[in-house]
């Protein structure tokens, strides 16, 4: 997958779990809990819809790597075979 | 006959819109089946039935806003009522309609003309201009609908509509920081408030989380938040003067604890659904009861029994850095729990000062009904079931 | 250009005075006008300027003067008939509805009749019930005749010269009440004025306010009492009963969208009535209220202060008015 294919799945995944900011444009450096207010029920559906979509395992310490837009593709990107 | 009417969904709930009908005319029904969408201001929400039988007649038609204790539909028991014969009741003794009519799937019975819409000719043709159903507007306080109470062309703009800090698909969150402001207001001149703040070692939770959570999969991942709500269920059952309601000057304690969560919007709207039998519930049940709930609660999709069997509140501030909160009752409950963020502090552990999570819970009482005596031994019970997370 | 201030009755009298000097078909004529000056003292002093000709006392009887009016008018001249009050105006019903209304068309236009009745009209004087009633709304029913309501000095000064150039018969309604106002106006400035249209007296955006004659001040009071209740009111002054001029009336409802009439007459088959019966019609879909009516009482007007006063539109009864139009 590209980049722009991980950063799309990522958008999805936190648009699933935050229906209410769809669209909304999302930087990519910034954390989603300073845009949008996510909060740890929001996280840990966002890392459960970023595991059913793609797979990969994802421990309770990655969760720091997958705080923003450009750390959560670098993470998949990683993992992704 | 049963008279199914739209239900107070709080407090501070005047009116809302029905949006949908789930069952039909003809439908058998049953307690706890969803029979209505409403849209309120905090959102839409689900409207439960609480009878057995057969939807007669619906009078109220999807738009239309109404008032609470309006009567949306009616619900025939379908043993009891012959066909033909007028209903016994004094209510309908007096009224000069036809006699009620058995009604089977399939069969449409004879609808009621909807009463007509009060609105003034510049009122609907404004209303249609702007593309809004004049059934969906809320009449003025003397039932009519004029150009008072049609927005303006220019809050409709569809361009102002759909702008990006909007958020809170299906909430208007002006309309409900407006309704919490109205419920706060009535809980602080009505309610003689006390708070007792107990500062609680949450270290053992937060290391039995970590071992939990490293065993299970990622579905199955717990969060701070669920054995929290379990301890304080459970140390709530040893206080019943902190669990129930107050209505007109009687306390009711409630025999389960229907723990209200406090969930606060994005954008600035805040709503505690309530998660029922919160104390006969498992760690694990909690946490997709959470799950399930508060996102729903962000996109507007509540029950109404979520929205009103709340018999105590918990507000947790966990993940900010505010040490602790006083929060205000969210009436008719009688006490709600504030806990601070869970920081790491100096703490004397027997001989020694350690470094622990610690965790400031503030319990807000209603002095009508509880006193600190009360708030301490729920704090202590509190404090010692949170000191065993294992035996949650 | 230099103002001169006066009163209404100053200004019917130099209208008069304006009409006698520039058409020597002019002539005036009516009970007491001469020697006593007329009953409300508008032709003190015009017979010393232009004669016993041309200022005429008439006998006691409405029917006789005015038909003389009308054949005078049908002859060629241009006479101003005075009829004391509009109560007496109803022993010339006749002449009026059945020859000065009627000729133009029963000749097939070949006929005329350029009469202009002038008659004092309204309550507010003490005078009982047979010298104070409103009946300018029967005179509007009538086709074939022109009826103008005065309420300002200027209108007073400025409609009879345009009500003589009318070749129909013009009936000027002068309410008894309005004879001593006093206005500012130039003393030589232009003294045309269109008598087919009514005038806005006070813009306003929440409600309009439409009145004539002595109703139109009360309206105004009631204007000003609500402006401290954030009620904007646009108050409309008819000036021509008929034909009524429902362009200013209509364009005024659909910004406002709420309309309080105020007539003195009775309610019952009123001005006020196809006032509001024509909004109904022609603005129906901008209305966001009923159309509110202000009108007297239902009674011969009494003769007590007292009663009389109540039994007449006020500034109060307007602002209520109003106010029920707002759904305040």
């Amino acid at each position: 997958m590209t980049d722009a294919e991980l950063s799309d799945l990522v958008a999805r995944s936190l648009y699933a779990v935050a229906p209410d900011i769809e669209g909304e444009p999302i930087d990519p450096n910034k954390s989603f809990r300073a845009q949008f207010e996510i909060d740890s029920i929001d996280f840990l559906n966002f890392v459960i819809s970023l595991h059913q979509a793609t797979g990969v395992e994802i421990l309770e310490r990655d969760y720091p790597d997958l705080q923003t837009l450009s750390g959560a593709v670098a993470f998949l990107r990683q993992r992704l075979p | 006959m049963i008279e199914f009417k739209m239900p107070s969904l709080g407090a501070d709930m005047e009116a809302a819109t029905l949006v949908e009908w789930f069952k039909q005319p003809g439908d058998r029904v049953e307690r706890g089946d969803i029979i209505a969408l409403v849209e309120t201001q905090k959102g839409a929400i689900e409207i439960e039935v609480f009878n057995e039988g057969v939807i007669g007649e619906q009078r109220v038609q999807p738009g239309r806003k109404v008032p609470v204790g309006t009567v949306l539909a009616t619900i025939l028991s379908p043993a009891k009522e012959p066909p033909s014969r007028p209903a016994a009741t004094t209510t309908e003794a007096i009224e000069p309609k036809a006699p009620e009519r058995r009604v089977s799937i399939g069969e449409t019975p004879a609808l009621a003309a909807p009463p007509r819409l009060r609105i003034t000719p510049a009122a609907r043709r404004r209303s249609a201009d702007l593309g809004i159903s004049p059934e969906r507007l809320s009449p003025g306080p003397d039932g009519i609908i004029g150009l008072e109470q049609v927005p303006s062309g220019v809050e409709r703009e569809p361009g102002l509509e759909r702008a990006p800090r909007s958020r809170g698909a299906g909430l208007d969150l002006d309309e409900m920081r407006k309704a919490i402001g109205a419920a706060m207001v009535r809980s602080h001149r009505d309610i003689p408030h006390y708070w007792v703040v107990h500062a609680i070692d949450a270290t053992p939770v937060f290391e039995w989380l970590e071992k939990q959570n490293a065993l299970r999969p990622i579905e199955r991942r717990l969060l701070y938040v669920a054995p929290l709500m379990r301890a304080v269920a459970l140390a709530m059952k040893q206080v019943p003067e902190l669990n129930g309601h107050y209505e007109e000057g009687v306390f009711r304690p409630s025999p389960a604890v229907h723990m209200g969560l406090a969930t606060a919007l994005r954008g600035g709207g805040l709503i505690a659904p309530a998660i029922r039998d919160a104390d006969s519930k498992s760690v694990d049940e909690l946490m997709s009861a959470i799950a399930d709930l508060v996102p729903r609660a962000r996109l507007g999709r509540l029950r109404s029994s979520e929205m009103t069997d709340g018999t105590v509140t918990l507000s947790n501030l966990g993940e900010g850095n505010a040490d602790s909160v006083f929060p205000l009752i969210y009436p008719p409950q009688v006490a709600i729990v504030g806990c601070g963020a869970a920081t790491l502090r100096p703490w004397i552990a027997g001989d020694v000062v350690a470094v622990r999570r610690v965790v400031h819970v503030t319990l807000g009482g209603d002095h009508r009904v509880s006193h600190g005596r009360h708030a301490a031994q729920f704090l202590t019970r509190l404090s010692e079931l949170l000191a065993h997370p294992e035996a949650l | 250009m230099t103002n001169s201030r006066l009163t209404y009755r100053e200004a019917v009298r130099e209208a008069l005075r304006e009409a006698l000097a520039r058409d020597k078909r002019v002539f005036l004529m009516g009970e007491d006008v001469n020697r006593y000056g007329g009953a409300y003292a508008c032709s003190l002093g015009l017979p010393a300027e232009f004669g016993d000709e041309r200022v005429r006392d008439a006998p006691l009887s409405e029917s006789a003067f005015v038909g003389a009016g009308i054949g005078a008018a049908l002859g060629g001249m241009r006479p101003i008939v005075e009829i004391m009050t509009i109560n007496f105006s109803l022993l010339a019903l006749d002449q009026i509805v059945n020859s000065a209304a009627t000729l133009r068309h029963m000749s097939g236009g070949q006929f005329s009749v350029p009469i202009v009745i002038r008659m004092a009209t309204g309550a507010g004087r003490q005078l009982a019930a047979q010298h104070s009633h409103s009946l300018e709304g029967w005179y509007g029913h009538i086709p074939g005749i022109r009826v103008l309501a005065p309420a300002t000095v200027a209108d007073a000064r400025r409609m009879l010269w345009p009500a003589l150039e009318d070749p129909d018969p013009v009936i000027i309604m002068e309410h008894a009440t309005l004879y001593n106002d006093e206005d500012e106006l130039p003393a030589d400035g232009d003294m045309s004025v269109d008598i087919t249209k009514a005038a806005t007296r006070r813009q306003g955006s929440d409600v309009t306010v439409i009145a004539h004659s002595a109703c139109v001040k009360k309206a105004l009071n009631a204007a000003e009492m609500l402006v401290g209740e954030g009620i904007d009111c646009e108050v409309i002054d008819l000036r021509i009963l008929r034909p009524l001029d429902d362009e200013t009336i209509i364009a005024s409802v659909r910004k406002t969208h709420r309309a309080v009439v105020v007539d003195e007459a009775w309610r019952s088959g009123s001005l006020a009535a196809e006032i509001s019966s024509r909004i109904t019609e022609q603005a129906f879909y901008d209305l966001d209220a009923p159309v509110e009516r202000v009108c007297g009482a239902e009674v011969p007007i009494p003769y007590p202060k007292h009663l009389e006063q109540a039994a007449l539109p006020q500034p109060q009864s307007i602002a209520a008015a109003v106010r029920k139009a707002m759904r305040r």
